[in-house]
């Protein structure tokens, strides 16, 4: 029994992170957010780096590696707030690997691993039908808790934009699928329950960053002759964030393990890592933000954009309410 | 990263296992306090005969010397046994650490045996009624005399006192030191009249606990563990003993109830209502976090020694569960969840100690902000 990353993985997770440190700093997220557009240079970069591709199987044109991998990528890229269109390439390749007929797989898989051509992603499950990762996007799938999903062109797909909080990623707004492509047999589900792993992680990197950005200001920030970290009601809130995270991080580097070691226990996994990170990352970015006071509320300060994203992303492939409602029924309540 | 035991580790799983389907006890007595004390006595006596008790001990002071995983394993299988708990529980956990840690050789003689045949209990004398929380500020006085100590003072919420033949205790030596040094760790004889032990009644009705009232005991120098005036450090280290195996039986003990509430719903029929299935399926996410999170603990124990930021979490998630739980369980039951002989009730008024007894929430969440987080100090 080991709870713990090996080397391999560990490895992966500080390049990563090294690289977003120097490649993608919070000014930098701010520029792509502003321009209202992904920073083409550093997504150019992540493809050449085989990150959208590490989760996928090798005679698919992947790296072969597996989900607790993926969710180490995740999770720092989320920490670094990266404005790429990772996350819906990385579904369109979990859902096409898990239910994609041959011709499909070998249509989509190797070119969305070398980022060749990018995947956006709809959830069919509950209106309104939200779009992520529109913006330059070649093939969309639209995966269906009920049955069947749908893979095809993005172009054949009518997407009306979204204007989100969030301007680190693109939205968009889809009315119907009829028509829309090609079938995906039910299996493809498999697929979603990975993509809220991932989701999770990323959410995981957020709360992260948004719990060391709270205690390092609460370090620096004097009021009353002292560091306001010092006061109880600070600091109190600051252990609450940890508890929130590290509770995240249990549950999202478990339900990626059980992804690829024990896939029966992974819808029960996959929804209680998804409704916790979903809750934990908004309510360890907002209360940063309470840390951070006034400075905290501006829109000069960074810490909106892990914010916008937290908020976004919960709400993203299921809301903690239909993630608990799942938990629920899959513990026989 | 692999979540699934090894050979061995499955092997001691499935010895564990088959020893406790063999050598289970029945159902413990409840009613008289004596009469469960007793049985739990003999429980451990037969755990000590099948070479269990003392699972942490190195062999050589007549434990098992059991990896961190393997104490958690047993502690899981003794939990899904639902067999009792020894009645030495203090012994086994901190007073034969301490004395294997910081004991000399005589020492080691003298009391490790007894703790395992549970032939003699000990208790363990810490807080005191101005002491809870800031422990160190204790006030419990020793003072030299021929050939020991004469210790006068006031403890509280000592377990076992009516039963122990050994306390654990915790006196001021050196009244000019700074508040940490001056303090030693003495093993005092309970059965002396200058000691006296009072049940504490609690908001449950039983007295689990006691106060003891000491006037003038004597400790002998030969009872002292570790050297005059470092007892608060012989304290701290081995309050750390075991805590990630009695992790695991706690993570055993909510998982339980949580399968029970499950039942209760189904009794009366609840199991549609949004709010309940809302509070259960975030029981269950907080059980799986603990549950993994006391993995995580054991994985970084084990490998590097420390361990991970997670290990200051296990005792706040057990009270905040349990608490949720036992409330949970007593709304559904209504009425019902006010009687006093309801078992739910009663777990519900206990559990409003979990969040206090071996550190309160507060303090823990003190723990994690300056030595976790690495904010400034309070003071």
């Amino acid at each position: 029994m080991n709870f713990d990353l090996t080397e391999d993985q560990r490895e992966i997770k500080d390049v990563a992170r090294q690289f977003l440190e120097s490649r993608c700093k919070l000014d930098d997220v701010r520029k792509a957010a502003d321009a209202g557009s992904y920073d083409e240079g550093l997504w150019k970069e992540i493809c050449e780096l085989g990150w959208p591709g590490i989760a996928t199987p090798e005679a698919d044109g992947g790296q072969g590696l597996g989900m607790v991998e993926l969710a180490t990528i995740c999770e720092e890229l989320g920490y670094a707030c990266a404005p790429v269109p990772f996350m819906g390439s990385v579904i369109d390749s979990l859902v096409i690997a898990a239910g994609g007929s041959a011709e499909q797989r070998a249509r989509w898989l190797p070119n969305l691993a070398t980022g060749e051509v990018r995947g956006a992603a709809v959830m069919v499950d509950s209106a309104p039908w939200v779009a992520i990762d529109t913006e330059g996007a070649t093939v969309v799938v639209t995966p269906d808790s009920n049955g069947v999903g749908r893979v095809g062109e993005a172009s054949e797909l009518e997407i009306v934009p979204l204007d989100l909080i969030d301007k680190t990623r693109s939205y968009g707004e889809v009315a119907s699928t009829d028509g829309f492509g090609e079938e995906l047999p039910p299996e493809h589900y498999q697929g979603v329950l990975k993509s809220q792993v991932a989701l999770s992680a990323e959410m995981l990197g957020l709360a992260q960053r948004a719990m060391e950005m709270a205690v390092d200001y609460a370090r620096d920030r004097e009021q009353f002759g002292r560091p306001i970290g010092a006061y109880q009601a600070v600091s109190h809130r600051c252990a609450e964030m940890l508890y929130a995270v590290e509770e995240t991080r249990s549950l999202v580097y478990y339900a990626a393990w059980c992804a690829d070691a024990e896939p029966e226990t992974l819808p029960l996994a996959a929804a209680m890592a998804k409704a916790q990170a979903s809750e934990a990352s908004w309510s360890v970015v907002s209360s940063s933000l309470q840390v951070h006071g006034g400075i905290g509320f501006t829109w000069e300060h960074d810490l909106q954009f892990l914010l916008k994203r937290a908020r976004t992303d919960g709400r993203l492939l299921g809301t903690p309410k239909q993630e608990r409602a799942r938990v629920a029924d899959l513990v026989g309540v | 990263m692999d979540l699934t035991l090894t050979e061995s580790e499955a092997a001691f799983r499935d010895e564990a296992r088959d020893w406790f389907a063999k050598n289970h006890p029945g159902e413990t007595p409840r009613g008289d306090e004596k009469v469960e004390f007793e049985f739990r006595r003999s429980w451990q006596k037969t755990l000590h005969d099948g070479g269990w008790a003392g699972l942490s001990w190195p062999a050589e002071f007549g434990g098992r010397g059991a990896s961190l995983i393997e104490q958690t394993l047993f502690n899981e299988e003794m939990g899904a046994a639902d067999a009792p708990l020894p009645a030495n529980v203090l012994g086994l956990v901190m007073g034969g650490p301490v004395v294997i840690a910081h004991g000399d050789e005589a020492q080691k003689e003298r009391y490790l045996e007894p703790i395992l045949s549970a032939e003699e209990i000990w208790c363990q004398g810490f807080s005191e009624p101005e002491s809870g929380s800031d422990l160190a500020s204790l006030k419990t006085r020793a003072v030299k005399s021929d050939g020991g100590w004469k210790i006068t003072g006031q403890k509280v919420w000592t377990t076992y006192a009516h039963e122990a033949k050994w306390c654990m205790l915790l006196a001021r030596t050196d009244q000019d030191a700074p508040k940490h040094q001056g303090i030693t760790y003495f093993l005092l004889d309970m059965d002396q009249a200058e000691v006296e032990v009072r049940p504490l009644r609690q908001i449950t009705g039983e007295a689990e606990f006691n106060e003891i009232f000491l006037e003038e005991a004597f400790v002998p120098d030969d009872n002292i563990v570790g050297e005059v005036g470092a007892g608060w450090s012989v304290a701290i280290t081995t309050l750390m003993f075991e805590r990630a195996g009695l992790g695991a039986l706690a993570v055993v003990g909510l998982g339980r109830a949580y399968e029970e509430l499950l039942k209760l719903i189904a009794e009366r029929d609840v199991g549609s209502d949004p709010s309940v299935r809302e509070r259960m399926a975030k029981l269950k996410i907080g059980l799986e976090a603990m549950r993994l999170g006391a993995m995580r603990t054991l994985t970084a124990t084990m490998k590097t020694g420390i361990p991970g930021p997670e290990a200051s979490l296990g005792k706040w998630e057990w009270a905040v569960l349990n608490q949720e739980m036992t409330d949970l369980a007593t709304e559904i039951l209504g009425v019902d969840g006010l009687k006093s002989d309801e078992e739910w009730t009663y777990r519900f008024l206990r559990s409003r100690a979990n969040s206090i007894e071996g550190g309160t929430t507060e303090v823990l969440k003190n723990i994690v902000a300056e030595r976790v987080l690495g904010l400034p100090r309070l003071r």
